[in-house]
């Protein structure tokens, strides 16, 4: 079972529905309980940072627990950005801090929020990415990015006047700024990855 | 880079049950195009990068057939949808959103009430708010307006609602700006004297509002052929181009439109 965590902030369906139609069985839970047994754990989110914060913060040490244990996780665009330790979005929201750095917001001068198809530059081939090459393109719908300060946790990059952050990886963490489960076959094909990684 | 998409439309009578998609002629004659579920389910497979439902019914009792339509499509598409037609609160907004939609296109309702913008913005994000133009050239130069310069003559472009069946007054260039100030994320601006004719985009029309403003805007009305969309984009800083007969009635497939684009050196998702 894949639990997809429900902290209120958006609706669930096409992470669900994505879930669904590769078989990965996915649940949504709506409390820190639910997440106890899951194979793997989805953190999805849309929103502000520091609202998203608030929400997820129930859920803080189950999740934290579920990481240090080795549990496949997947965090998407806000699921992504709340690992980091804050975000210019919300001054003063702490985040998660899983991965040290913030959260910084788009260059001015380029069009905020990015919203559209944009490719990818891989930087460090990982079973996560596999099936997908440089260049293959994916939704992306942000105003802020990740930066972290330990590098090699970025394993792409996409190209919205700076190198924006698309995707890192930390252990059994994997987290992408653009949305797999928008972004077509390609969006598939990750979630594919992600839910072989459960059984490896 | 961001990519150019390409954006099928879906007009929908949803007064038969399950919907059917259909496509008006200068926003008259009809023409019956298919189950909306199947269509977009197509279009995906095709290579759509988002897709559009329009309620062009938009009364109240068809939105439950609306959001079906949207539940069944977001089983089996997996792109952005965005869904419009009659939606006049944050309440009805949520509805949408809650059955899969990822933004909502306002036009009619933001004419009457812009504040709706904000309310829907603040709550889903700039990204999920879709404003719709619907503008005719009004040729002349008119005091106070925008006067954008045409092949045909200096003219400025007046605002439609009700599904093009009124005229508001209101010009849809200050319209355009005024909308992305109170937190709009995208505009959808469809040309009325192009819509329906296969003779191509509103070139100046869509120069002028993409210039103006700082968010994506989708090019609409007009296209019957690649060549128009390689057109737009060559022309205009249009983030996207919307069509809807040419992808019906089977005249062209995305997948050969992307190709085409893509080998004129368009920066398309192939």
């Amino acid at each position: 079972m894949i639990a997809i965590v429900n902290y209120g902030m958006g609706n669930l369906f096409s992470i669900y529905n994505a879930l669904d139609r590769i078989g990965g069985d996915p649940k949504i839970v709506t409390d820190p309980e639910g997440l106890a047994g899951a194979d793997g754990i989805v953190v999805p989110g849309v929103g502000a940072f520091g609202s998203c914060m608030d929400q997820l913060t129930r859920f803080e040490g189950s999740l934290l627990r579920a990481f240090q244990e080795g549990v496949p996780m997947l965090g998407i665009c806000i699921g992504m950005q709340v690992l980091f330790e804050g975000s210019e979005e919300s001054p003063g929201a702490k985040g998660l801090g899983w991965i040290k750095g913030n959260v910084v917001r788009l260059p001015d001068g380029v069009m905020i929020p990015q919203m559209g198809w944009n490719s990818l530059s891989i930087k460090r081939p990982v079973e996560m990415l596999e099936g997908i090459s440089n260049g293959d393109m994916f939704y992306f719908v942000h105003s802020y990015y990740g930066r972290p300060v330990d590098r090699s946790v970025v394993v792409a990059t996409t190209d919205h006047g700076v190198e924006v952050t698309a995707a890192i990886a930390k252990d059994n963490l994997f987290a992408t700024q653009f949305h797999p489960e928008k972004s077509g076959a390609k969006g598939l094909k990750i979630l594919e990855n992600f839910v072989r990684c459960l059984h490896c | 880079m961001l990519a150019r998409r390409i954006i099928p439309c879906l007009d929908c009578d949803l007064g038969v049950p399950g919907g059917r998609v259909v496509k008006g002629i200068e926003f008259k004659q009809i023409r019956y195009a298919g189950i909306p579920w199947e269509l977009a389910g197509r279009y995906y497979e095709d290579g759509a990068d988002e897709i559009v439902f329009l309620d062009i019914t938009a009364s109240h009792e068809r939105r439950e057939t609306m959001t079906g339509v949207i539940k069944k499509t977001s089983e089996s598409v997996f792109v952005p949808l965005a869904v419009g037609g009659g939606i006049k609160s944050v309440e009805e907004a949520r509805e949408v959103f809650n059955a899969g939609a990822d933004k909502i296109t306002l036009n009619t309702s933001a004419l009457k009430r812009p504040e709706l913008i904000s309310e829907i913005s603040d709550r889903y994000g700039n990204q999920a708010v879709v404003l719709a133009i619907d503008a005719k050239r009004r040729y002349g130069r008119e005091e106070g307006r925008e006067i954008i310069e045409t092949p045909e003559g200096p003219c400025w472009f007046e605002c439609s609602f009700y599904g093009g069946r009124e005229f508001t007054g209101i010009d849809a260039i200050a319209w355009a700006k005024d909308a992305v100030s109170r937190g709009a994320g995208e505009i959808l601006l469809t040309s009325m004297d192009r819509d329906g004719t296969y003779d191509g985009f509103d070139i100046p029309l869509t120069d002028a509002v993409a210039k103006r403003v700082r968010i994506p805007v989708i090019a609409s009305g007009g296209c019957a052929s690649p060549d128009h969309m390689l057109e737009v984009f060559q022309k205009t800083e249009a983030s996207a181009a919307l069509a809807a007969s040419i992808f019906h009635f089977g005249e062209w497939n995305i997948r050969d439109v992307k190709a085409y684009l893509k080998e004129r050196g368009v920066n398309v998702r192939v």
